[in-house]
């Protein structure tokens, strides 16, 4: 059971730049970290070597310091880890992040499995999931509270608006998974120690992918933002209620009594 | 796309998730919104309706706006796939060459809307929040909260087409239906046959709703980390009970595990747009407002006057939820006698 765990180093707080040229995020001015999410695809990666033996890989698209979420990802007990770092990767969106991010993959060769978690924390999309099955023409399924491994398919508890469906495909695919699935492991110092003296970071460029220069970074990214700016919300004036305890839930209840809400 | 140029695509298409012939509430939200970029593009709304023994519902699709549905049905299509979707909408779009395709942001929205664009190449806006199109350049400008607090970005795909968005159900209003609208109804064929599917849906398990979904929901009573602990938590939950009122909560009650997480309300949760919202130590961070800034009217209980909820409600006290919610429950109570 070989697998391939998608991450993404995402800023750590919301204060963030842009670039008004290009319209994209200035990562290189953030302070990052593994986002939350793909600690579960991590975990669970984890979970099926344990039980199935195998290898996996941690494969993750970023700037030069996104190092440091592949080190984290080593630390809870991965085996190897891939960063595709290029400034041709630069302004990717969710099209042309799968894309590159299913060049590595097909470099890497061998796979059973690959892992994404629910979304990012920056973009949101959940798009690039099941954009790399696409690029990659694999069967996908998505988000996933349980995975079992029958012989050559995979069958996982997919979670829906209103309960949940079993779904199944043959192996090889690409899943994504929700947060509930499992409780990401913490590292130990010793993992971590581990992790940066005796595991490897690998760093492939541009080059080392092959595949089409025009699907990548910003060329290869069909939507673009056109205009960032803070949202001003102001709905109207507030009327205030004010008072004590007593007095304000009268007054409350009355408003709304009037309004025709209660 | 290939051996075609951006003018070639014309209308807007929306696809239609149903289950079990009934058409889901964000893709009839999804055809008023589309109406009324079609309009100003002066371009026709298709339905793409998608199932086994589905053709009954094509004339409600009318009636909701479109100008004509497209009927894909096959026992192959019964159940939502992935693949199966993807090829009927892809061949269809390759032939009908739309210029815009909106699908609702539900689960099986979120699996097909990236799905269909990674294969036709083109660009797809996760989780709109707002559509329009812009006047010079005829484009569509698909809005979304970008990053963190307050942070909006206007997407666009100007060389690539279709223009794809996923929108939230809730996020568009809901449009009266007009029944006397005319449209017209296209079966195709389906070309897909059940072997050449890879996956499998062995066992779909629905749960019962408990009382009206939250988007649904004419009043809700949300709560946030200002109620302090899971006995405060309670009270706001007896305070929904009184008001008819259905519960949400921001993320972190959530994560503390206090209630589920269907209740999240905003950019990661649900949208509602209800006639009353109450904010029980809600601050407002666009995490959350995102998802209810289109109540009617909202009533915001928070003991910081610094809150930004106090910024866009439209009444507010300013005090501890712990005094006043069970200051609102005894005089309820005694209403109700």
């Amino acid at each position: 059971m070989d697998i391939i765990v998608c991450i993404k180093q995402v800023p750590a707080t919301s204060e963030i730049g842009w670039d008004p040229k290009t319209g994209t995020l200035m990562r290189e001015r953030a302070e990052g970290v593994l986002n939350l999410n793909d600690k579960n695809a991590l975990e669970a990666a984890l979970q099926l070597r344990e039980k199935h033996g195998g290898h996996s890989t941690a494969l993750s698209m970023g700037p030069s310091q996104a190092e440091e979420s592949l080190r984290e990802a080593l630390s809870m007990g991965i085996d190897r880890a891939v960063l595709l770092s290029d400034r041709a990767f630069a302004g990717a969106d969710s099209l042309s992040t799968a894309y590159t991010l299913s060049l590595a993959a097909r470099k890497i060769g061998s796979y059973d499995l690959i892992l994404c978690g629910k979304e990012s924390s920056d973009g949101m999309t959940a798009q690039v999931g099941p954009q790399i099955a696409e690029f990659l023409d694999l069967p996908q399924l998505i988000c996933a509270t349980e995975i079992n491994i029958e012989n050559t398919s995979v069958r996982i508890k997919q979670k829906t608006e209103d309960g949940f469906r079993i779904v199944e495909a043959p192996l090889p695919a690409v899943l994504t998974v929700e947060r509930e699935i499992n409780q990401p492991r913490i590292p130990t110092m010793d993992t971590i120690m581990e992790a940066y003296r005796s595991k490897e970071v690998l760093v492939w460029k541009a080059d080392d992918l092959g595949g089409d220069p025009g699907l990548l970074g910003l060329e290869g990214s069909p939507t673009q933002a056109k205009r960032v700016y803070i949202k001003q919300i102001k709905k109207g004036k507030v009327t205030m209620l004010d008072g004590e305890p007593d007095e304000v839930a009268g007054k409350l209840i009355q408003t709304l009594r009037l309004k025709g809400l209660l | 796309m290939s051996g075609a140029s951006i003018e070639d695509h014309t209308g807007l298409w929306v696809f239609i998730e149903q289950r079990d012939g009934q058409p889901a509430r964000v893709s009839l939200e999804l055809l008023g919104a589309g109406r009324i970029l079609a309009e100003k593009l002066g371009v026709e709304v298709t339905a793409l309706l998608i199932g086994d023994d589905v053709s009954t519902i094509a004339q409600e699709l009318i009636s909701f706006g479109a100008d004509r549905v497209i009927v894909a049905e096959d026992p192959v299509a019964k159940e939502y796939r992935t693949e199966v979707y993807a090829d009927i909408i892809v061949e269809q779009a390759l032939t009908g060459k739309p210029e815009i395709v909106l699908i609702g942001a539900t689960c099986f929205g979120r699996d097909l809307a990236p799905r269909i664009a990674a294969r036709l190449r083109t660009g797809c806006t996760a989780d709109s929040t707002e559509l329009d199109i812009d006047d010079e350049t005829g484009l569509m400008v698909a809005t979304k909260p970008y990053f963190g607090r307050n942070l909006m970005a206007d997407i666009i795909c100007p060389l690539h087409r279709p223009q794809m968005v996923t929108v939230r159900s809730g996020v568009m209003e809901l449009k009266v239906q007009d029944r006397k609208r005319h449209g017209e109804i296209i079966p195709v064929d389906v070309n897909i046959k059940e072997g050449d599917t890879r996956v499998k849906v062995v066992d779909t398990v629905r749960s019962a709703p408990d009382g009206v979904p939250l988007e649904e929901a004419e009043k809700v009573v949300a709560c946030g980390m200002g109620v302090g602990d899971a006995e405060g938590f309670e009270t706001v939950r007896e305070l929904a009970d009184l008001l008819g009122a259905q519960l949400g909560a921001t993320s972190l009650p959530i994560d503390e595990g206090w209630i589920g997480e269907d209740c999240k309300i905003g950019q990661t949760g649900k949208t509602i747009r209800p006639k009353l919202y109450i904010g029980c130590g809600v601050s407002g961070a666009i995490q959350h407002s995102a998802g209810m800034i289109n109540s009617e009217c909202i009533v915001a209980i928070n003991t910081n006057p610094k809150a930004e909820i106090f910024d866009f409600a439209d009444y507010g006290i300013i005090g501890d939820v712990n005094k006043i919610i069970p200051a609102l429950i005894k005089q309820l109570r005694t209403l109700k006698g």
